[in-house]
């Protein structure tokens, strides 16, 4: 088992410094796809979550007996699996939402982020860790994902999760709600964090490397 | 959705270029997308990879979903035969490639590879099955889907290369930037919507 220490790092690592989507650039395709209301991002990083915390979980117990040339397909495989139990339980209890993702959720399968992780963490380490190490990159792509379906949410409908919170009549934005604001938003983030990392490394002398 | 099948294949093939562009207004096949747009060459080389890939790809998706996978009633392994589809198919038109165009190949080979995990050529399947597409209406929208990935990657590559050597402020260069000249050709292709009407 892990130590309080070693999982703290963890969650820093993976939810910060190592922010699957504004520090390694993955996972791009489904965040602009569906941040433009927030009910279904929620839905997309519970999604992603489930999806790469059992994916990274089964890969670590299995991993010593996948043989390493085939490992690619068996991971997929695995991969592909979990996204299909995640895509019948989301038809059956919210079929509007499954809709309204379409093919987003199957593009899970796809998703670098899954195959990242598994490259990169699960196939060397125990389930547990894997486990986990999945859970908390799953929730460094959630946060980004909120985020972003909040900003486009609140100004191109003038909405948060549904409800109407444009007291004051403003004219909303529908260009936030289409795809260039997606691109906009998303690249002004990475500047954001780049500079923030930035900073932080000139003050603090390179602590975190 | 319902009424799919009326739509003629010419203007899905148009749509799926302008319209409704896989990248610009699908956002698929992003990671490649970002990542291999620094150099015109190569970025034009993987577009055309790409392209290929996606007639083949979707057409045969579609045959084997028709004629197997729904007669045997196998619709929720749809994602797990696709993929494995998908990843046949590259490694077939690899092997085939290396035997009788040689030339091509030392030209795209390296991209074949890339391909089964871009996340464009799994969508473009899956789209086709959710707007239940016939069977000459997935062949065009295979290839429009493709020469709009082509035309949207080869396009972002020039702008790239033209402001390589550019003073940008810190932390802005690299994938910030082009998030950002993304979104402003997504922006010039906004232009394009109305003059086909899709799904």
């Amino acid at each position: 088992m892990m130590k309080k220490g070693e999982l703290k790092a963890l969650f820093r690592r993976n939810v910060w410094d190592e922010n699957q989507v504004l520090r390694q650039i993955l996972g791009i395709c489904s965040l602009l796809a569906v941040t433009n209301v927030l009910s279904n991002s929620l839905v997309m990083g519970a999604g992603l979550i489930f999806s790469v915390a059992l994916s990274s979980l089964t890969i670590s117990l299995l991993r010593n007996y996948i043989p390493h040339r085939v490992r690619m397909i068996v991971q997929t495989l695995i991969i592909a699996s979990w996204v299909i139990l995640f895509d019948i339980i989301i038809k059956a209890t919210l079929p509007d939402v499954s809709r309204a993702l379409g093919p987003y959720i199957g593009l899970i399968i796809t998703n670098c982020i899954i195959m990242g992780r598994a490259e990169a963490f699960a196939q060397m380490n125990p389930p547990i860790e894997s486990f986990l190490d999945g859970v908390f990159a799953g929730l460094g792509y959630t946060i980004v994902l909120v985020i972003i379906a909040f900003i486009r949410e609140l100004m191109g409908f003038g909405t948060i999760f549904g409800y109407d919170v444009n007291f004051l009549g403003l004219e909303t934005w529908t260009i936030m709600v289409m795809p260039p604001a997606a691109f906009f938003l998303v690249g002004v983030m990475i500047w954001i964090v780049n500079n923030i990392v930035a900073r932080k490394q000139a003050v603090g002398g390179g602590k975190n490397g | 959705m319902g009424n799919a099948p009326a739509i003629s294949p010419l203007v899905i093939f148009l749509a799926s270029i302008f319209t409704s562009n896989m990248v610009l207004a699908n956002f698929l096949g992003m990671c490649s997308f970002i990542s291999v747009s620094t150099e015109y060459r190569t970025a034009s080389g993987l577009g055309k990879a790409v392209a290929l890939v996606m007639v083949f790809t979707t057409t045969l998706n579609w045959l084997i979903y028709h004629f197997i996978m729904i007669p045997l009633g196998l619709d929720y392994l749809r994602y797990l035969i696709f993929i494995i589809v998908i990843a046949a198919t590259v490694q077939i038109i690899e092997m085939v490639m290396d035997r009788y165009l040689p030339d091509l190949h030392m030209k795209l080979g390296i991209f074949l590879p890339l391909i089964t995990v871009n996340c464009a050529i799994l969508g473009i399947s899956l789209f086709m099955v959710i707007r239940s597409y016939g069977f000459l209406q997935t062949l065009l929208f295979g290839l429009g889907s493709g020469l709009g990935w082509w035309l949207a990657i080869a396009a972002l590559a020039a702008i790239r290369e033209k402001m390589a050597g550019n003073q940008l402020p810190r932390g802005l260069d690299g994938p910030a930037i082009t998030f950002i000249i993304t979104g402003i050709m997504a922006l010039a292709f906004v232009g394009f919507s109305g003059i086909f009407v899709v799904m």
